[in-house]
């Protein structure tokens, strides 16, 4: 009767191997304490603040601790319009950029351009917060300029104090915006996205692909039926992990913004704010409260980032292209 | 085909190295549509000429508009609609629409490419000019005010610090990085499954929070004080998840066949990693730690909130604190000097080449694939035994009159042997007590010179009376009254 049940198995381990499964599992947990104190250290430190502004953390738009008058509204808003600013501008580049080394480079060159792109993600961030401060900043203007007087009537668009009609107005009011620290941060992020982009683009099906030629169509149709619905997965992945990237970026943010403690909604007009340029910005200065209050800023940001980053692991994991990793 | 890994920094998938065997794969290129048409060159550049010429003449004829940007932009609307309209002339509508996607994709890419080489050129170009300067190299900026010429100072202090910190860094996240990557993938559980999870969410922890996080621990509720080591942990902290992940791409990538062949012919667990998973991976787990080198070497916001600014230079990371490149760059530009602001940029190139050199280390390293390290052996001894071929008979010849005047020498070495082995422990004891008064020696020169260093280091530092009993401190590390003596 019992002949079908398999027998159990037992294995047993020399020494070595039990030394080695417990060095290795140790070591995992090493990693998940850490971090998971990062999380637990600012939510310890950050109560404290918490604990006397409440609610209001999310509503108040001042940042002045020491009087009991703080909250991250307009930090907040700052450094989600940034981001989004970013990604805007950063998810049709890489896009394109992905598409054009997977479907149209020349096969010689694909895998110098692979190369440059990875190298392109580990340019510090510093050195495009130069870049934004010392050229763009001034180079834009005009740019902004145009779209506020064309598209003023959207309301992100406008920008107040101007009158279009003054041929001497300071361009002065267009400079330190977001729009310009979105634009840097975009570079900054743009090849991060492509290289996961590129990566589930290649891994398009070769069958599907040349099913799709066969039957007469176009290189792009065929990368629209066949390989973007295969990457969809990717894609969104890819740009949420840029978009995590994007709001935990501070020096190059620093550098460009002027730093303004009011809801700003319109992206082109001087003067932004961004959580991790707070931090920069007032953690030498701060008291033992203002400085409880910044880790409570941290905090919101760190649970930001990880709630997006899981949303993209999620997304990749679910897709077709993710579906073995 | 695919073991080298480009290993992207944050990437969720695997390369699926074991859906199809090598040879099938190898076998199965991708196809690709290509040929250009006399008719398709014609169509594009009839409406790069006509979008110029309509472009000038708008310019300046008719619109009041200016600047290179518009006419960049006036042109290139003006060139995709000449150019659908001729190539609508005489093909379908999909097809239009294949070409301008493709006129598209190009140039999203190349203004992608142009806009990331331009950000690098335009640091080297603003920078070429404090980089010639051979001090810009060998001094600090302790004795250079900001009216001072670039001629004098120099970013010493921030290059010996990015070495310290990313040394102390790596030596925490090498060990523990790559353990953790092999846990990963060689004892799967549950438990497993969540340090990984949690590792891909960490991989974009901003760095200003890992700064936070060193800075609410260490500093504030161990009340250490700010310093190189305390930046290191920050630095760890965010390096940790990117070589975890990257390494962790790296071992999914070996063929189970190997490992299976490993258990099969009896070795154990930690016999098949140690001989058949580190081996067979090493490449790209080198390619994994140096990526995440170059992260951490880039990062500012960690160095600015847990070591804090100095112009000087400082070899100790446990007290004081600690410049990095990325730090004095942010510091440099700053002030609204000219000189400071070009010591920023040459600092910003030095810190390029730096990432850029480890990037082509990672290339090689990681481009070495088996096949090629093996051809590359073949070729070194093909060669070696093309030059020595013709030093045989000579080998052979020396060889034999050495062995002739070892058997002749064999009984006199035999007699000295005897007669000097009931010595051989005194022998032994002057060596040592030489070896030990030599030692000594170095270590008081090294004290030194390195309180020499101090001294000119603290010159325009205020001495700090801050000396934490509890560390037993390294015996390099000077006593600051000396230094204090130095000074005038």
């Amino acid at each position: 009767m019992s002949l079908d049940i398999p027998r159990s198995l037992t294995t047993l381990r020399d020494p070595a191997d039990v030394i080695f499964r417990g060095v290795a599992r140790s070591g995992g947990i090493i990693v998940l304490t850490i971090m998971s104190l990062v999380g637990l250290f600012l939510g310890f430190r950050a109560w404290q603040a918490l604990s006397v502004s409440g609610f209001s953390f999310l509503t108040e738009q001042a940042w002045e601790p020491d009087s009991g008058r703080f909250g991250i509204a307009a930090v907040l808003v700052g450094t989600i319009l940034i981001a989004l600013v970013a990604v805007a501008i950063a998810v049709p580049l890489a896009t394109g950029t992905a598409l054009y080394i997977t479907e149209y480079a020349p096969r010689k060159i694909r895998s110098f351009l692979i190369g440059l792109v990875d190298l392109m993600a580990a340019i510090p961030s510093v050195v495009y917060g130069l870049w934004g401060f010392f050229f763009l900043q001034g180079n834009i203007t005009p740019v902004s300029k145009w779209i506020s007087m064309t598209f003023g009537w959207i309301p992100i668009f406008a920008v107040d104090g101007v009158d279009p009609n003054d041929p001497l107005a300071s361009v002065t009011v267009y400079t330190s915006s977001t729009f310009i620290a979105g634009i840097v941060v975009a570079f900054m992020i743009a090849p991060i996205i492509t290289s996961i982009m590129r990566e589930v683009f290649a891994q398009a099906p070769l069958g599907e692909r040349e099913g799709a030629l066969a039957l007469g169509s176009t290189r792009w149709g065929m990368i629209r039926s066949v390989v973007i619905p295969f990457g969809k997965g990717g894609m969104i992945g890819g740009t949420m992990l840029g978009l995590g990237r994007a709001l935990g970026e501070t020096i190059a943010v620093y550098m460009i913004i002027s730093p303004v403690f009011v809801i700003q909604p319109h992206i082109l007009q001087n003067g932004s704010n961004s959580v991790s340029s707070l931090i920069a910005l007032r953690y030498g200065e701060a008291t033992e409260f203002g400085t409880s209050a910044l880790m409570a800023a941290g905090l919101t940001l760190f649970l930001m980032t990880l709630v997006i980053n899981f949303g993209a692991s999620a997304v990749v994991a679910r897709s077709r292209s993710g579906a073995s990793s | 085909m695919t073991d080298t890994v480009a290993i992207p920094a944050a990437s969720p998938t695997t390369l699926r190295a074991e859906v199809l065997p090598e040879e099938q794969r190898a076998g199965r290129e991708e196809r690709r549509v290509s040929g250009v048409r006399i008719s398709d060159m014609l169509s594009a550049t009839g409406a790069a000429v006509a979008s110029l010429c309509l472009t000038s003449v708008l310019f300046t004829q008719i619109a009041p508009l200016s600047g290179p940007i518009a006419f960049a932009v006036v042109a290139y609307i003006l060139f995709m609609l000449f150019y659908a309209i001729l190539v609508a002339l005489d093909e379908s509508r999909p097809v239009v629409i294949d070409r301008l996607i493709l006129v598209g994709v190009h140039t999203l890419a190349f203004t992608i490419f142009a806009t990331l080489a331009f950000v690098v050129i335009f640091s080297l170009v603003r920078g070429a000019e404090a980089l010639p300067y051979l001090n810009f190299y060998t001094e600090d900026m302790s004795l250079a005010g900001p009216l001072d010429p670039l001629s004098d100072g120099g970013v010493l202090h921030a290059i010996v610090g990015t070495l310290i910190q990313i040394t102390i860094a790596l030596a925490i996240t090498i060990p523990l990085g790559l353990t953790t990557a092999i846990f990963l993938n060689e004892v799967p559980s549950k438990f497993s499954r969540f340090v990984r999870t949690i590792v891909e969410a960490m991989t974009a922890l901003p760095s200003i929070v890992a700064g936070l996080f060193i800075f609410a621990s260490f500093i504030l509720l161990f009340g250490l004080e700010k310093s190189g080591f305390a930046a290191s942990l920050a630095i760890s902290v965010m390096m940790l998840p990117i070589m975890i992940r990257s390494a962790d791409v790296v071992l999914r990538l070996v063929p189970s066949t190997l490992k299976e062949a490993s258990i099969g012919l009896g070795a154990g667990q930690w016999q098949t990693v140690w001989r058949v998973i580190l081996p067979t991976s090493r490449s790209g787990l080198v390619t994994a730690i140096i990526l995440a080198t170059a992260r951490g070497i880039g990062e500012t916001s960690p160095v600015l909130l847990t070591s804090g600014f100095t112009a000087s230079l400082n070899l100790d990371p446990l007290h004081g604190p600690m410049v990095s490149l990325p730090l004095a760059i942010f510091q440099f530009v700053k002030s609204p000097e000219p000189t400071m602001i070009a010591r920023g940029f040459g600092t910003a190139a030095v810190l390029m080449f730096v990432v850029l050199a480890l990037f082509v280390f990672a290339r090689i390293i990681g481009g070495q694939t088996i096949a090629v390290k093996e051809r590359r052996a073949e070729g070194r001894r093909a060669f070696w035994n093309a030059v020595l071929t013709p030093l045989r008979p000579l080998a052979r010849l020396i060889a034999k009159g050495f062995r002739a005047v070892v058997t002749v020498s064999r009984p006199a070495v035999e007699s000295a042997v005897r007669f000097l082995k009931p010595h051989l422990a005194t022998a032994g004891a002057v060596i040592v007590a030489l070896a030990r008064r030599f030692a000594r020696e170095v270590r008081a020169f090294v004290v030194l010179t390195f309180s020499k260093i101090r001294a000119a280091a603290s010159r325009k530092r205020t001495p700090e009376a801050l000396e934490s009993p509890e560390d037993p401190s390294t015996p390099e590390t000077p006593e600051t009254p000396p230094a204090k003596d130095d000074t005038p």
